[in-house]
């Protein structure tokens, strides 16, 4: 019963923590067709935000409570800094090019970032420990467990609620509905597709970073932090269908239960069975489980 | 206007400026002649950096301007190596064309040597090419026992000053004897690549062969870089074991760690961690009892000696901070190789390599033998402590230290480890 409760468990953390840095990756994908590579790069920027913020708060004597605000403000503020900068000073220039030579633009600038991270906050690592044993632990099932890390489901949920009623109920969300229908239509119709682009950029910077600010508690901030997350929220996004939300999640719950599953039973197959697991889905369905299709256009 | 007489006193009262100048630096630094370029591969960028690859540069550079300067403690008290200014060709160890930016270093750089290397993956890309291009080659970090085992087994220009992960996990074995813990339940959580499966198996084959009534409940291989062990950690949990044993090292051994102390797994179990002194100093939450060790006798773990207390004082007064062990390895790989240079006279490589071999030089980490491998391979004792904070000075420290000697924990010449431990420690000398 305990090692039920810790499959499920650790799945619905991991698939949270998952969804949390892949989600702004499919929002961008979804409207702007970028598949951006420079996310790893906000996630790091966010981590190294908030962990230098962290521990500048903590020396100046402010409660560990505190805290909690500065990962949400890193997170805005590696978005609107970098997401701007990047969208307005490289990327505007760019759009209407092939989707792959965005892959490469969007790696050059991920290169770029863990160099700028590396001037910036240097090699030694950065810890911001205190959100993280804030709560403490809970008990579930004889398990002990960190509230902290509970808390990425119930802000995955948040995230998640948050972003479709922001699409499906808001005028902005209308407006990037048609434009993810058609741009060409969209800029027809008036609609200012280039703003469109830029708040999308934005807010989707700010969920990377925010996945990276959320994560830097827990983890020895340090250069590199931003790769394997890429790599991982690749396959979320490809196993649920690029720039498909309900794939994102759906992809982040499949990686989440078949790791926990494999961590627990098969541990030596941890390291490839989220791949193995993308290739078989793919094998079936080439463009994700929850890829739209699209008409062909003349 | 001024007058010859003038003139001239000025002259003569800057040429005795001049000379006393020359007189008071060393007389050994001044006669140096020739340069001697040495390659030194670390990791400059990327996770390994912060615990590995900069305090192994930074050991480096001091070490080898105190070289330079005939700065260090006797018996490397003369300048140089073999009396030619070392000059340092620094490249990171973190590239996608390791083999090729090694061949750069030799080929085109042209240096002498080459030290360096941490990940065992990149020791085991550059260990055939080395003596393929016949280039003198020290690894000071990698752990992996295969280098010399399986391949490259007649070395001639590769050598490693650092010992292998074998008597880490060897003497975690042993550790466990001693402590009177004759039927534990273990688990083990190591990286999924050559150095964390090595130590792993060393350390499961050393449980077996000394601790028949073990038993091995859980062994996890996380991905490199990985970050997150809530699975892991959960796993351990739920497996109850008496000791977890650990060869995690830099961002993951502290990831690690700050996400199992919360979940007490440190109060459960005695986790062993087998370099986890490069996080000492370092807020990552160890908890009061977990045993460290630091992959040899380094950092806080050294001897004491006239040359370790230099070595430490002068990287504290440099960078603000201790020496943790990758420091050590690293003072220990170049001094190593001024001692085989000069005891050949020479930087020529036949010479440097045919000293080198089967040498026993002085250390700030204490005397290191080249006893294996042909006299290619280092060998030294090995030493865990138990992490504990200091209820005075508010310091981490290691307390409780117990030594193991070089010959108890490692293999003879000639034996390879996982066979030498799977038949019974044949040779040991543990007394």
């Amino acid at each position: 019963m305990i090692v039920a409760t810790a499959v499920v468990l650790d799945a619905l953390t991991y698939a949270g923590w998952l969804f949390l840095a892949a989600v702004g990756l499919t929002l961008i994908y979804g409207v702007m067709r970028i598949l951006n590579m420079a996310h790893g790069g906000f996630y790091a920027f966010g981590a190294y935000t908030a962990a230098w913020g962290v521990g500048a708060l903590t020396t100046a004597g402010f409660p560990a409570a505190a805290s909690f605000l500065v990962l949400f403000g890193a997170a805005i503020l590696v978005g609107v800094v970098c997401g701007l900068l990047v969208e307005r000073g490289f990327l505007r220039f760019m759009y209407g090019r092939d989707e792959v030579l965005m892959v490469l633009v969007t790696y050059a600038l991920f290169l770029i970032m863990e160099d700028l991270a590396k001037l910036i906050w240097g090699t030694d690592p950065y810890f911001a420990f205190q959100p993280y044993l804030y709560f403490g632990t809970v008990e579930v099932n004889g398990l002990p467990y960190q509230v902290y890390d509970l808390l990425f489901i119930a802000l995955a949920l948040l995230v998640g609620a948050g972003l479709w009623w922001g699409i499906n109920r808001t005028r902005l969300g209308m407006l990037m509905q048609v434009v993810i229908e058609n741009r060409e239509v969209a800029m027809a119709m008036g609609i200012n597709v280039a703003r469109i682009f830029t708040v999308t950029f934005v807010i989707g910077t700010m969920l990377g970073a925010l996945g990276g600010a959320l994560t830097a508690p827990k983890i020895s901030v340090n250069p590199g932090i931003g790769v394997e997350v890429i790599v991982l929220s690749f396959a979320v996004v490809v196993i649920g269908g690029l720039g498909s939300m309900a794939g994102s999640i759906v992809g982040a719950l499949i990686v989440g239960f078949v790791r926990a599953l494999s961590v627990h039973f098969f541990p030596e197959f941890e390291v490839f069975v989220v791949y193995l697991v993308m290739a078989a889905i793919l094998s079936v369905r080439p463009h994700g489980l929850f890829a739209q299709k699209e008409g062909r256009k003349i | 206007m001024k007058t010859f007489e003038t003139r001239l006193a000025g002259a003569l009262a800057g040429a005795a400026c001049l000379s006393m100048i020359a007189l008071a630096t060393p007389a050994s630094a001044q006669d140096l002649q020739g340069e001697y370029k040495v390659g030194l591969v670390n990791f400059l960028s990327g996770a390994a950096a912060g615990p590995f690859g900069i305090p192994a540069r930074n050991a480096a550079e001091i070490v080898v301007e105190a070289i330079n300067k005939g700065a260090v403690p006797a018996p490397y008290d003369t300048a140089g190596i073999a009396g030619a200014r070392v000059v340092p060709v620094i490249i990171d160890e973190a590239s996608s064309q390791v083999v090729a930016d090694y061949r750069n270093l030799v080929e085109r750089d042209g240096v002498g040597a080459v030290l360096g290397y941490t990940s065992s993956g990149n020791c085991a890309a550059i260990a055939p090419v080395a003596e393929d291009i016949q280039a003198l080659t020290i690894f000071f970090d990698c752990g992996t026992p295969q280098v010399f085992e399986s391949i490259v087994t007649s070395p001639k220009y590769l050598f490693r000053t650092g010992a292998t992960a074998t008597m880490d996990n060897v003497a975690a074995a042993r550790y466990l004897l001693d402590k009177g813990m004759t039927s534990p339940r273990i688990a083990g959580i190591n990286q999924n690549y050559a150095y964390g499966q090595d130590s792993w198996e060393d350390f499961s084959a050393s449980v077996e062969a000394l601790l028949p009534d073990a038993n091995i409940v859980s062994s996890q291989f996380p991905t490199l870089g990985s970050g997150q062990y809530g699975s892991e950690i959960s796993s351990l949990l739920t497996q109850t074991p008496d000791v977890v044993h650990s060869s995690l090292w830099g961002g993951d051994m502290e990831a690690f760690v700050l996400q199992a102390a919360g979940r007490g797994i440190f109060q459960r179990s005695t986790v062993i961690l087998t370099g986890g002194e490069t996080a000492m100093f370092r807020p990552v939450q160890f908890q009061e009892g977990t045993v460290i060790g630091a992959r040899g006798p380094h950092g806080v773990l050294a001897p004491e000696s006239e040359l370790n207390t230099w070595f430490r004082n002068l990287y504290m007064e440099r960078f603000g901070t201790w020496p943790t062990y990758p420091s050590y390895k690293m003072a220990m790989a170049v001094l190593g190789l001024k001692a085989a240079a000069d005891k050949a006279g020479s930087t020529d490589k036949d010479a440097v390599a045919a000293s080198l071999k089967g040498l026993e030089f002085d250390s700030p980490s204490g005397v290191v033998r080249m006893a294996i491998a042909g006299g290619h391979q280092a060998i030294q004792d090995m030493v865990y402590g138990v992490y504990s904070v200091n209820a005075e000075t508010k310091q981490p420290e290691l307390v409780e230290r117990v030594e193991y000697a070089a010959e108890c924990v490692n293999p003879p010449d000639g034996a390879k480890a996982l066979e030498w431990i799977k038949g019974g420690f044949e040779g040991a000398k543990c007394d």
